[in-house]
């Protein structure tokens, strides 16, 4: 599990009311992630957790078959381009879809999974 | 050639014995290779006044760092002018390159650099876990992986070759070329680990390890040292073979040096070394007779070459189909040790070992015909890259 003890502890927690967060940019709105500080935009300092949409593209994929934990389970690991800023890609699994149907270019959703006080913000395709 | 570069040359180069599991301290086998090199560059141990490694002792996986600097020091009892370890600059190169810059800037006259691994014995019988497996809390950048078991590098770039076969139409019978070329290299060479000859067949046949990344796409863990002497340009005049120079280095990062947030994964931070390298030059690559491009993966290797400007951006799929430009009689042999996919995961250096050997025309049975005067380095995949050009001296 993630740390919690971080600048980026918002965005694990985030998910408990079901809302993506990112830090954002409080002068002009850029989405920094990670999370720092600094607007790389506009040069700001003040920053605030942002609510975004949850929705996204998925900019590629990787079906892992090598049991780096032991599992020996077929997992996707998603690379998610965020509908707000598609810059930000987040690196998540992909679930509720067999890894044989999922493409690269697939509109996506997050869909957080509890481990409380984390809640891991994944990514299933949209119902079409 | 004009550069910073030109102050400097490779004048001896020397490794260690290469293998699985040779069960040999890290620090016996980099005396082996340090002790080759200074014998092949016309010089005594104690002509050595510089020492320069990549990535230093840091320890940070079982195998993969080698003895530090200070090990070195202490047991070649060598006096130095001028020292450096570490592993944040222009991916494994970047010792050489310190290097050079420290003959150039007249800090040093003999400079040895080295990498070693022991990554074969540290893995006994046993796999290595996958980066960060088995963490209960993960904190700094790898909070960003490890919750969702992205627990190795081959998963990062399992994406980026995805992605490129997204938007590119790259096969992995295209792909697979890397890996048979470098199994038919490996067979010239008596030190590379896996020699037994490869076919598509065998390749598509093997068992996946992450999409689209089969075993053959990955490279092998080997015990072995390699070093390099970086010399004060003159004293190429002393030496009673060939040297190589150095006749430009590329170091830039530009853009975001983050796995995910890289801004096109169809290409890796290699573009930007690359582009940087040809700037510090007049030749262009045309001009390079032989490439010894980073295989860690596969696709690694394919993204050096269009980085390099040897083919076009997502052009790499059809440069290589069939095989026959990147062979030993194509016009650009490619890894012509056998890269690390069968020769063995000498982390970048047995590239650069190889060059030198291809331009001292030295190379043996894998010999490129023709005398080859340019030869061309890149090390490093993902957010790491660095790369060098090299020329034969008279
Ligand atoms: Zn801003």
């Amino acid at each position: 599990m993630p740390t919690t003890e971080e600048l980026s502890g918002f965005f694990w927690t985030s998910g408990r009311d079901g809302v993506l967060r990112l830090l954002g940019c409080d002068a002009c709105g850029y989405l920094i992630h990670p999370p720092v500080g600094y607007c790389p935009a506009c040069q700001g300092r003040e920053t605030s957790p942002t609510p975004v949409s949850g929705r996204g593209t998925l900019y590629s994929f990787t079906v892992n078959h090598q049991p780096w934990d032991g599992v020996g389970d077929l997992y996707v690991i998603g690379l998610v381009e965020l509908e707000e800023q598609p810059e930000v890609r987040l690196l998540t699994n992909v679930v509720g879809v067999d890894p044989s149907d999922v493409r690269v270019g697939m509109p996506v959703e997050v869909v957080f999974e509890d481990h409380d006080p984390v809640f891991l913000p994944l990514f299933r395709p949209v119902a079409a | 050639m004009s550069g910073f570069e030109a102050a400097a040359v490779i004048s001896g180069i020397g490794q260690s014995a290469v293998g699985r599991r040779l069960g040999r301290d890290g620090l016996e086998l980099t005396i082996d290779a340090a002790l080759e090199a200074i014998a092949d560059a016309g010089l005594t141990v104690a002509d050595i006044d510089g020492l320069s490694t990549y990535p230093g002792g840091t320890g940070v996986y079982p195998g993969f760092s080698g003895p530090g600097t200070p090990a070195v020091q202490d047991a070649l009892r060598l006096e130095l002018n001028w020292h450096s370890g570490g592993m944040e600059g222009p991916a494994q190169v970047q010792a050489v390159v310190n290097a050079v810059m420290a003959v150039s800037a007249g800090l040093a006259r003999h400079v040895l650099v080295y990498r070693t691994v022991t990554e074969s014995t540290a893995q006994g019988t046993g796999r290595r876990p996958g980066i960060g497996a088995g963490t209960p809390i993960a904190s700094g950048a790898q909070q960003w992986t490890t919750p969702f078991r992205l627990l190795s590098a081959a998963n990062h770039l399992a994406m980026y070759t995805q992605r490129h076969m997204h938007e590119f139409g790259t096969t992995s019978e295209q792909m697979a070329q890397i890996a048979l070329n470098a199994r038919r290299n490996a067979a010239l060479n008596p030190k590379a680990v896996f020699t037994a000859p490869l076919t598509l067949e065998d390749y598509l046949d093997s068992r996946m390890i992450s999409t689209p990344f089969r075993l053959y796409d990955c490279d092998i863990p080997v015990d072995g040292s390699t070093a390099v002497i970086v010399s004060a340009a003159e004293h190429a005049r002393d030496v009673d073979h060939p040297v190589a120079r150095i006749e430009a280095v590329g170091t830039a990062l530009r853009g975001r040096p983050s796995w995910e947030m890289w801004d096109d994964l169809t290409t890796m931070p290699a573009r930007s070394a690359a582009a940087h390298m040809w700037s510090r030059t007049d030749l262009r690559p045309a001009d390079v007779d032989v490439a010894q491009l980073y295989d860690g993966f596969s696709w690694l290797a394919m993204s050096w070459l269009e980085a390099l400007g040897f083919c076009g951006h997502g052009e790499s799929g059809p440069f290589i189909e069939g095989g026959g430009r990147i062979a030993l009689d194509g016009p650009l042999p490619l890894n012509t040790a056998g890269g690390q996919l069968s020769g063995g995961r000498l982390h970048g250096y047995g590239f650069l070992h190889e060059a030198v050997l291809q331009l001292r025309g030295e190379a043996g049975e894998r010999q490129v015909p023709g005398r080859p005067e340019v030869a061309a380095v890149g090390n490093g995949g993902g957010p790491l890259a660095g790369c060098l050009l090299l020329t034969r001296s008279a």
